[in-house]
């Protein structure tokens, strides 16, 4: 045994039964067979492309694209170019990808923390809106939304009214929209001041309990200050704001913010989808913290609204972030399914008409993935960050 | 032309390859090994379509997913329709079997996808030739088979008897159609403003408008028509009368397969010069017997159309005997003797005040 | 330690006599009440909210669902009822809605193939049943060959040939699911292993892959499976039109599933592979029969949970114009000889129905493993 211990360094020579010279072969093979893959696919790619006149260029991207996009956040008209209509569609996705993050996680963290409720009935409600959702597909979800409740609202001339202005109907829901006069800038002024002063407040108040112990109604300062001193300066400054009343004028209400009943569609239907995804993951997050976590901070002598905050919440958040973020990143592909419902996102129409108006399928598809790649590698990234920052230290 | 582009390519790879790895042998391996995948990859690139067609022994054909009149399957996947006949004659021509062609719905928006990729060996959908898909797309017409223009569609109870009258109208329209595009002109150059709500699939367009979500319904005439048989309240609603552009509808083929693209398009001129000559579906053998040199060409019974265009001799009566000549099929899906009850317009013969004509066979 | 002088004295040193158990647990009806829906004055209120809320959304539903719904007779008894379910509508459908246009005559071998795999399964996942080795034999390697030669037919066996484009409905649904969970697993599997594997290249091809398929939306890569593919492959290897979007969707959750396996993977302490090496077993044989079994035992409700989303993502491939469950539905729901107020609703429902059955179906079966493994663990 001794012997062959000792004899195996000097032959060491290049043998097919040592595991390095393996590992170099196998990876030598995998290196060739998938750059022959890859080559093989590029070369096929030109050369069909070439043979059939495909664009292979980029240069469609500031020829004017001629068609028209309805809801757009950024300024876009049917004389704008193909690449303003690719950044049209990368706002509308992010845009309502990160409402839907919003609603999901308030929605998501409410159906958690209900679940975990002593009351009966709350909790089994929120355990079934869970087991509901969660086992039907989300395209179902969003063409129900779509179909059958959204374009289920009455025509304009029989819109439902709300109050202040607001109409609902199956084109939408409009309301007024703001119209800011001069001196709004000072509004602003004044709310960033109050930003400035909450910070300062914040970190003097962090300093004063440190020092003495003492808590200083931070919340309810800095909420005040928020609200309050833009408030004042509004009115001092003779509220320099007006609504543009929506009026029923031809087709439809003109005038006001009209809110396209895809985009809610895929909004709810996002928002609930991802819900109840979340909310299983706020409640095993929050039923991983040991049990004795809330006796000693009950034993110290902690209110039950403080434990959950202080002791419980920030423990659970650290074993909630990382399939938190990965809800969030399926929820902003899972807007792809925007096309299926007709809201303008990315692919809906940069990877659908801009496509087809210039036939440049493979650089179109190429943006589009690495779009969403970009989304998925910035939110990865910001979720090793805080995996740092907030990991448990050690002894 | 492809030897040259492989071996530029194979270049390239071997220069990517130099600068990751050093020693010569190895060089030489990898050189080998990526030369022989891409010679085993590039191989049958740029085969003949008719070729394959003819060792698949089956069609592949690109058609609307659902257009009554036109391309239309019944709950047992069997298609029929005026698109769908001219693919069946395509393979008439090819396969001479009317039957061997494999349909592909696809949506407006994926069809030249599906044609520049190779995916379908022909497009024969409610697709309109202008310049430009003529040119960037990789793709070629080969003919009109339906002229057409655009128009629109609303509810009677709007009370609207002009195009004029649509400023602030929300429309439904197609994705990736010249709808859009139309819409856009036709609006900006009257000053008018609209909103749209655009679907990928036909029928969802159809659905939206017919539920209320549009105030309009734009596409060709002919697909707006069609459309009334998939609505619920299609008496309801009236075509306005202007037409805002033209729209010639035809078959496509990929470009650089110039004999695959005389296939399209003799297949369906050889239909127009049938109905010239009075062949039909009926009497197209004894035609062959005819004395008219024009009819005996067309037929095969002289000349060499066939040999020529790389099909049989008999190419063309399969074709008539299969599926009939334009008129026949014409009237048999859209026209006077199907539920749509379209005029012949201008898809009638050139010398009965329509547009259709084919060259001279000779 | 054992020496008995160590003992503290007060420590008794004999075991004390049991006690009786402990008597009347079980609450009142009055006191669960109490305890369970109005411990405080807030929780009391909630409760009141919340049955108001579940006990309307019940009531909306039964009544759309039975007691307003049309239940009998056809298309103008629909018309006429806007309040409930349509269901002749789908009793009518029915047929489309399994099969697609799926040949009539030739559909009892769409039913055969799926009572053989429904038999298999089922014995695949009783517990107690015998020879469940047999059975997983049967169905991941005979059952496919069965299946193909069943549902798309070979001439010499008098079984007509029935081309891919003509198969719908939920025959698509379940033939897609099925392939997807039993190849996304070993492929999964394999990608976990080698992104933990000690081989640079092999462990950066694994990790680019897993990570770019996560990061892209489905239906793109289902778009280019199904529309770019014959661009970038010949056409001698450019598989059928059904079978790119089962490819896809193999690899495409086998990427979700290569996670949940190395999380396994990381979980099996690291004196399992050191004792394993000690062994001198070699690293296959060691993955094989030491490693993967525990962690994949750990991950089950994980691997359970990515099926279950597999099996929702089938739904997509309508994007590229196959007719599958849910496109069916949608097909079904847009004939205008069926247009009535309560279509949509009534086709949303059913096919929320069928899909939720599969899927929780599905959860709860992983459920109980886990339990059942849980109280291995404890033993």
């Amino acid at each position: 045994m001794s012997d062959v211990l000792l004899a195996a360094p000097s032959r060491r020579s290049l043998s097919l039964h040592d595991a390095k010279v393996r590992g170099i072969i196998y990876q030598l093979l995998l290196a060739v067979s998938l750059l022959a893959l890859a080559v093989g696919i590029a070369v096929q790619t030109a050369s069909n492309m070439r043979a059939r006149g495909i664009p292979l260029s980029f240069g469609f991207w500031n020829e004017a694209a001629g068609f028209d996009i309805n809801q757009t956040l950024i300024p876009y008209d049917t004389l704008s170019t193909y690449g303003q209509a690719f950044w049209v569609g990368v706002v509308n996705t992010l845009y309502v990808s990160l409402l839907g993050i919003v609603l999901a996680t308030v929605l998501g963290f409410v159906v958690g923390i209900a679940r975990l409720s002593p009351n009966w009935i709350v909790s089994k409600v929120a355990a079934s809106y869970v087991e509901i959702i969660r086992n039907i597909p989300l395209l179902l979800q969003l063409l129900f939304w779509y179909n059958a409740v959204l374009k289920a609202l009455p025509a304009p001339r029989a819109s439902i009214e709300l109050p202040g202005g607001i109409y609902l109907n199956n084109r939408g829901l409009i309301i007024p929209e703001i119209q800011l006069y001069e001196g709004a800038g000072t509004v602003e002024l004044a709310f960033l001041a109050a930003t400035i002063f909450c910070g300062a407040f914040w970190s003097y108040a962090r300093r004063a309990q440190n020092r003495t112990g003492k808590q200083l109604p931070v919340l309810w300062v800095i909420l005040a200050a928020l609200i309050g001193l833009p408030l004042i300066v509004f009115l001092l400054v003779g509220s320099p704001v007006s609504f543009v009343m929506p009026e029923l004028k031809g087709f439809n209400y003109r005038g006001g913010h009209q809110l396209y009943p895809e985009f809610a569609a895929l909004l709810i239907g996002l928002s609930v989808y991802t819900a109840s995804f979340i909310a299983e993951i706020v409640r095993s997050g929050i039923q991983a913290v040991p049990k004795g976590q809330t006796e000693a901070a009950h034993a110290l002598g902690l209110a039950p609204g403080k434990t959950l905050r202080l002791v419980i919440v920030p423990q659970a958040l650290r074993i909630i972030i990382p399939p938190l973020t990965s809800q969030y990143l399926n929820l902003t592909k899972n807007s792809s399914l925007a096309v299926f419902i007709g809201y303008p996102d990315l692919v809906q129409i940069f990877a659908g008409t801009v496509l087809n108006q210039t036939g440049a399928a493979v650089q179109v598809m190429a943006i589009t993935l690495s779009v969403y790649l970009a989304i998925s590698l910035v939110m990865s990234m910001a979720m090793n960050t805080f995996n740092q920052r907030f990991a448990i230290v050690e002894r | 032309m492809t030897r040259m582009n492989l071996t530029n390519n194979e270049a390239c790879a071997t220069l990517v390859l130099h600068k990751k790895i050093r020693g010569t042998k190895m060089q030489a391996i990898l050189k080998g090994l990526v030369g022989a995948a891409v010679g085993l990859v590039v191989s049958n690139a740029s085969a003949a379509t008719i070729e394959d067609v003819k060792k698949n022994g089956v069609l592949t054909c690109g058609t609307n997913s659902a257009t009554a009149g036109f391309s239309l399957p019944d709950n047992e996947g069997k298609w029929t329709g005026f698109v769908v006949d001219y693919c069946r004659a395509v393979a008439a021509a090819v396969l001479g079997d009317a039957q061997k062609v494999r349909f592909i719905p696809l949506t407006p928006k994926d069809r030249f996808t599906a044609l520049q990729s190779g995916e379908i060996d022909i497009l024969a959908h409610n697709a309109t030739w202008t310049s430009s898909r003529d040119t960037s797309l990789g793709i070629l017409f080969a003919g009109t088979y339906f002229y057409d223009g655009q128009g629109f569609m609303v509810r009677k109870a709007e009370n609207i008897g002009s195009a004029k009258d649509l400023d602030g109208a929300s429309i439904c329209v197609t994705q990736g159609t010249t709808t859009e595009l139309n819409l856009a002109d036709y609006f900006r150059s009257h000053s008018m403003s609209y909103s749209t709500v655009g679907f990928a699939d036909e029928e969802a367009v159809v659905k939206a408008y017919d539920e209320g979500r549009c105030d309009v319904l734009s596409a060709d005439t002919s697909t707006l028509n069609a459309s009334r048989q998939r609505m619920a309240k299609a008496d309801d609603s009236v075509v306005l009368p202007e037409l805002i552009s033209k729209e010639p509808l035809g078959p496509a083929v990929r470009q650089g397969d110039d004999h695959w693209l005389n296939v399209a398009k003799w297949t369906l001129l050889v239909m127009v010069a049938a109905e010239e000559l009075g062949i039909t579906s009926q009497n197209v053998d004894e035609m062959k017997s005819s004395d008219n040199p024009n009819i005996r060409r067309l037929l095969g019974a002289e000349g060499s159309l066939g040999k020529d265009l790389g099909l049989g001799d008999t190419w063309s009566v399969d074709v008539i005997k299969q599926v009939g000549n334009y008129g026949e099929v014409f009237d048999r899906n859209i026209g006077k003797a199907s539920p749509l009850k379209m005029e012949r317009g201008l898809n009638a013969l050139w010398n009965q005040g329509g547009l259709q004509y084919a060259p001279p066979i000779r | 330690m054992s020496d008995q002088s160590l003992h503290p004295p007060l420590v008794n040193s004999s075991l004390l006599p049991p006690m009786a158990p402990p008597c009347g647990i079980r609450p009142s009806p009055a006191t669960w009440i109490r305890k369970n829906l109005f411990s405080t004055p807030f929780s009391g209120v909630l409760t009141i909210c919340f049955t108001v809320l579940a006990a309307w959304l019940l009531h909306q539903f039964v009544s759309f669902a039975v007691l307003d719904a049309v239940w009998a007779g056809g298309q103008e008894e629909c018309r006429a009822n806007p309040d409930g379910a349509c269901w002749p509508f789908i009793v009518e459908k029915f047929d489309y809605l399994r099969y697609g246009a799926y040949p009539l005559s030739e559909r009892w071998r769409v039913d055969l193939t799926l009572a053989i795999g429904a038999v298999l399964i089922v014995w695949l996942l009783w517990k107690r049943a015998p020879r469940r080795n047999l059975a997983a034999l049967l169905f991941f390697i005979v059952y496919p060959v069965v299946a193909f030669v069943l549902l798309r037919g070979v001439a010499s066996l008098n079984l007509p040939v029935i081309d891919t484009v003509l198969w719908g409905g939920l025959l698509i649904t379940l033939l897609m699911s099925v392939v997807g969970i039993v190849f996304s697993l070993p492929i999964g599997v394999l990608l976990a292993l080698g992104r933990r594997s000690e081989l640079p290249l092999v462990r950066a091809v694994c990790v680019i892959f897993i990570e770019v398929v996560r990061g892209v939306p489905f239906i793109t890569v289902l778009f280019m499976a199904n529309f770019m593919m014959p661009l970038f492959v010949p056409d001698y290897l450019t598989p059928d039109r059904l079978l790119r979007p089962l490819i896809a969707i193999a690899l495409f959750s086998s990427a979700y599933m290569a996670e949940v396996v190395r999380a396994g993977l990381q979980a099996i302490p690291k004196g399992q592979y050191e004792a394993a090496k000690a062994l001198g077993v070699s690293y296959f044989t060691m993955m094989r029969l030491i490693i993967l079994p525990q962690a994949l035992t750990i991950v089950i409700p994980g691997i359970v949970s990515t099926f279950i989303g597999l099996f929702k993502d089938t739904t997509l491939v309508a994007i590229v114009g196959i007719a599958d469950f849910l496109r069916a539905v949608e097909t079904a729901r847009v004939d205008p000889n069926w247009a009535g107020p309560t279509i949509s609703s009534t086709g949303y429902l059913f096919a929320g129905l069928v899909y939720w059955i599969f899927c929780f179906g599905m959860s709860r079966y992983s459920q109980s493993m886990e339990r059942e493994l849980a109280r291995g663990h404890k033993s």
